[in-house]
């Protein structure tokens, strides 16, 4: 399937062709090479270790949870793991470099070709089964940061990031509009969330692009790209391609050529601009990192990686639609989070249990409660489904209510604002207030009495062919019993009744 | 009754454990040794006195106690300045370094620390350890204690880069001395000193803490007055450390323990490309007399080949400056060490001087003329272009090499060799011509690249007086077979030539 996204040029149509360099922070305790922590936000140098201040004489030692972690990850993108990789150094000067070279794979990556498959999404023209292919998978250490605005002449650095093990995946230039580029950031980060490699936290830095970007005529020959770095949002990332391929497309028209340069993005304006070209680009002198030992993987590792991978997206999403019976949307919604995915299962299995019926005849009322009633309480306060003021298990007990045939649906929207309100359970309020519904027939039957009694105008219409009052017999008999009637009795006993 | 200053490892450790003198007592001896003779020799550039007392009197503690004592209990040592040492300066013999006191302590040196030794100071050597004269020290060079027998005073080099720890051996104001050997920098001062030093297979030491000069070749090991106590010491030095990715963790045998002279059964291996031609001709004499002891010892000598020696040395210099050029950026003036900040308005900027002169003025006031070399070579072969004819090319041979040494010990146990080209030569008359002085290493940087064990044993005089050493290089991990050949020697060498004090 081929995107149709162009752009529309003076002189015709232009097709943008887009890579990525996702660079994710392996989540892990401690750093690649050292045993310092990680967390973030701790104050400046207070994470520092004195390999990560590159002390002399100090000597790196590969942390093999953050190896596990990538070779997880790659696994998870059905890639090549290899058996044999290295850590080379790439050599630069810089402050928030303390051993003067970082600490990467350049020649021999730990995990090699793979890829993911992007959500299908109609409206932004992003074409079902399209497959991103991509190309490695290295580890490296990430640098400290430096800090320009704590004195007038003087720049502070601050080392609590130096090491900091990262995965940078590295994708195929297969992407064809900003919307395929942001679905394929959007499913990278969800795999890796499922996984839990990476927190795919953006705003905290824990996940960013690198976006290159080039622009040619339909079906010919790649255009020579520009990389734009460390952009750190799905729309930022989508807005450098826009501005980048428009940028491109103008040049070019205007008889110039884009040159092969790295660029910076402005998140305040959405552009561009060039920081270095390919003349200025440094040589990073790669070579062999001298005090570490080549990775060696055995294959029980590798098991042992694979073992412990859970389900991920499009497995999960497939066996709801084809085993729970969910709508693709209603799977689709479910399976993007990893989040929302637990919370949902956790729901599921105790309602189940707790309604004694299997988990397929539940998920379609569990899936509908979750994604339009409570998530729409919590919409409307702002709540995430982490903070939840209703568990999985308080959200069984009133799914089960229903399932059973205590209460009816109506009935379930009030129980929901009353516990979200005094954080009582479905069953208490329940019981409280009276709200079981009734199965009662001679309840019924008298309700259903009065309220023909009551409307025998109506009856006689209804008895004249006018049946589409039905429905108001049964809203009528319904409020008689305060919502309380099993609507399935109100609906036979009034059949009976009027025919 | 000997001066307690004459006594070795065993020896003083012996006379310590039975009673025959404190550890103080020693302590106090090479700490007297060492102020008297240090403005000569400049073999030291910090002492620490009461490190070494200090470390004295917890051993006769422990003795008083009844406690069992560690196998370097009352031996007062140098250590070389490379080791970072908790507390005290460690500079690596440069000025970008000076001042420099690390907050922690190499593993090394714990260890000798831990096995009752006492640090008499930081011994002086080549900047960074590159050089093979101690002439590129920002601190001066080390005089040797030896001079030529005719009657000129000239100063000679200690060799180098350990040229502060051979002289202080040789000099008897250190009982022992730790060195690192990355291209022969334990080897060829203890040739040129008369003293006895291994390096051992690459990873039985840990290099952490160890100020790194070209990682894939330092290793650290002994240089004392036998081969006895360097097995004591290598003993008390090496072991597996996580701390180090490349270090070997395998069990550290009893080497002195298993010390045995009686070579039968032995093949010794003599490569026919390290007889160079116009070889100097005491250096030849030595080399057949060795050959000779080891037979007397029982050994079978056998002829082997080592086809790829004469490409070992140029292959050293691409590899080892490749490494270092690395290793030594992290000396920028952003964190520790000198710092040299422009004048604002002479920077490259219009606004004063920046992050780029910072680095610019920092590294050029900081490191000395060999570093820089070094660094220019090494930055030269990585880069884009020149990395394929240099380094890979180099690594190749490297494995060439290596593959020689495998091939020699399918027929050999151990290896045969001179330590050197010639014997100690006159500080400044080589230090004007850098291949010259590479020349130096040519016997000993093979078994580098391998990753080999190797020592120097001393065998004679030259015919100017000076010490000439036997070099013996074994299969990886079987340090064992390089004492026990070493020991060899040393029974039938002699050897008990030791410098006039003159100091």
């Amino acid at each position: 399937m081929v995107s149709s996204y162009r752009i529309q040029g003076a002189t015709g149509e232009w097709e943008v062709v887009i890579g990525l360099e996702v660079h994710a922070q392996i989540t892990t305790q401690a750093k690649l090479f050292s045993g310092a922590a990680t967390a973030f936000g701790a104050e400046p140098n207070t994470q520092v270790s004195l390999v990560d201040a590159a002390m002399p004489g100090m000597l790196p030692v590969p942390n093999a949870e953050c190896i596990r972690q990538a070779v997880r990850t790659g696994l998870a993108i059905d890639a090549a793991i290899n058996r044999w990789s290295r850590f080379d150094r790439k050599n630069y000067f810089y402050a928030d470099l303390p051993q003067g070279y970082q600490i990467s794979q350049l020649y021999h990556p730990l995990v090699g070709e793979g890829s993911l498959t992007i959500d299908a999404d109609e409206k932004a023209g992003i074409p079902a089964d399209k497959v991103i292919g991509i190309e490695r998978i290295h580890v490296e250490q990430d640098a400290g940061k430096l800090m320009h605005d704590q004195h007038p002449t003087m720049s502070y650095v601050d080392l609590n990031r130096s090491g900091v093990a990262l995965m940078e995946i590295v994708s195929r230039p297969d992407m064809r509009s900003p919307a395929e580029a942001g679905a394929y950031v959007r499913k990278l980060r969800a795999i890796l969330r499922y996984v839990g490699s990476c927190d795919g936290n953006m705003e905290e830095g824990s996940m960013r692009a690198d976006v290159n970007v080039s622009v040619r005529r339909p079906g010919e020959e790649f255009g020579t790209r520009t990389e734009t770095k460390n952009v750190n949002s799905v729309r930022f990332v989508m807005q450098a391609i826009e501005h980048e391929a428009r940028r491109q497309v103008d040049l070019i028209e205007d008889g110039g050529t884009v040159v092969q340069e790295t660029r910076l993005f402005d998140p305040g304006t959405g552009t561009t601009r060039a920081m270095r070209s390919k003349e200025d680009a440094h040589d990073y002198r790669y070579f062999p990192d001298p005090d570490l030992l080549p990775l060696e993987l055995d294959e029980a590792f590798i098991a042992e990686c694979r073992a412990s991978l859970p389900e991920l997206p499009d497995a999960k999403r497939r066996r709801y639609e084809g085993e729970l019976g969910l709508s693709a949307y209603n799977a689709g919604v479910l399976t993007a989070e990893v989040e929302t995915a637990g919370w949902f299962e956790e729901l599921l299995a105790a309602s189940a249990a707790k309604a004694g019926k299997p988990e397929a005849e539940l998920a379609k009322p569990a899936a509908n409660w979750l994604l339009s009633e409570l998530f729409g309480a919590l919409n409307k306060t702002g709540t995430a489904l982490a903070d939840s003021p209703v568990t999985p298990a308080a959200g069984a007990e009133l799914l089960a209510l229903v399932a059973k045939g205590t209460i009816s649906g109506s009935i379930a929207k009030q129980v929901l604002e009353k516990m979200l309100a005094s954080g009582d359970g479905a069953e208490a309020i329940v019981e409280r207030e009276g709200l079981m519904q009734t199965s009662d027939t001679s309840a019924i039957e008298a309700a259903v009495d009065q309220v023909l009694a009551a409307n025998a105008d109506k009856v006689a219409e209804f008895k004249a062919g006018k049946e589409a009052l039905f429905g108001f017999f049964v809203g009528q008999t319904m409020k008689a019993m305060q919502g309380k009637g099993n609507p399935q009795l109100v609906n036979q006993v009034l059949r009976q009744k009027l025919g | 009754m000997t001066e307690l200053t004459d006594l070795g490892i065993k020896a003083i450790r012996d006379g310590v454990v039975g009673g025959s003198f404190t550890a103080v007592e020693v302590a106090e001896a090479f700490n007297a040794a060492v102020a008297a003779a240090n403005p000569a020799l400049n073999a030291f550039i910090v002492t620490t006195p009461d490190h070494a007392l200090d470390a004295a009197r917890r051993v006769d503690a422990q003795r008083s106690a009844g406690e069992t004592l560690g196998a370097m209990a009352g031996v007062p040592i140098g250590m070389k300045d490379l080791f970072a040492t908790k507390g005290v300066q460690t500079t690596a013999a440069s000025h970008i370094l000076e001042g420099f006191v690390p907050p922690y302590e190499s593993t090394v040196s714990q260890k000798l620390w831990d096995a009752g030794a006492g640090m008499l100071g930081k011994l002086n050597l080549d900047q960074f350890a590159m050089g093979s004269s101690n002439e590129t020290s920002y601190f001066g060079n080390v005089i040797s204690p030896w001079r030529r027998a005719d009657g000129g005073n000239a100063p000679l080099a200690p060799g180098g880069s350990s040229g502060g720890s051979s002289a202080a051996v040789a000099a008897r104001i250190a009982a022992a001395a730790t060195g690192t050997d990355t291209g022969g920098s334990i080897r060829q001062p203890a040739a040129f000193t008369g003293i006895t030093g291994i390096k051992p297979t690459y990873g039985r030491c840990s290099r952490w803490g160890v100020v790194a000069f070209a990682s894939s070749l330092d290793q650290a090991g002994p240089m004392a007055r036998d081969v006895t106590d360097c097995a004591i010491m290598l003993g008390a030095m090496a072991g597996f450390d996580p701390k180090d990715a490349t270090s070997l963790d395998l069990p550290v045998p009893d080497w002195a323990g298993a010390l045995n002279a009686d070579l039968r059964g032995v093949k010794v291996g003599i490569p026919r490309e390290y007889r160079m031609d116009g070889m100097d001709a005491d250096v030849a004499a030595s080399w057949d007399q060795g050959i000779a002891w080891l037979k007397d010892a029982g050994a079978e000598v056998i002829d082997i080949s080592l086809p790829h020696t004469h490409h070992a040395l140029p292959a050293y210099y691409i590899i080892a400056p490749a490494e270092a050029s690395s290793n030594l950026a992290r000396y920028d003036g952003v964190r520790y060490g000198l710092r040299e900040l422009p004048e604002p308005g002479s920077g490259s900027g219009t606004s004063g001087a920046g992050l780029q002169d910072m680095y610019a003025a920092t590294r050029a006031a900081g490191f000395g003329d060999e570093v820089k070399r070094r660094i220019l070579i090494g930055t030269y072969v990585l880069s884009a272009g020149f990395y394929d004819a240099y380094y890979t090319q180099a690594q190749k041979v490297r494995a060439l090499i290596a593959r020689d040494f495998e091939r020699a010990f399918e027929r050999c146990d151990v290896i045969l060799a001179p330590t050197c080209p010639t014997a100690a030569f006159g500080l400044g008359e080589k230090s004007a011509d850098p291949l010259a002085m590479y020349l130096n290493d040519v016997f000993a940087v093979p078994a580098s690249l391998a990753g080999l064990p190797a020592m120097s044993v001393p065998a004679g005089l030259n015919r100017e007086g000076l010490p000439l050493g036997l070099q013996l290089i074994g299969r990886a991990f079987d340090e064992q077979s390089v004492l026990n050949a070493g020991l060899a020697i040393e029974q039938r060498a002699g050897f008990n030539a030791k410098p006039e004090t003159w100091w």
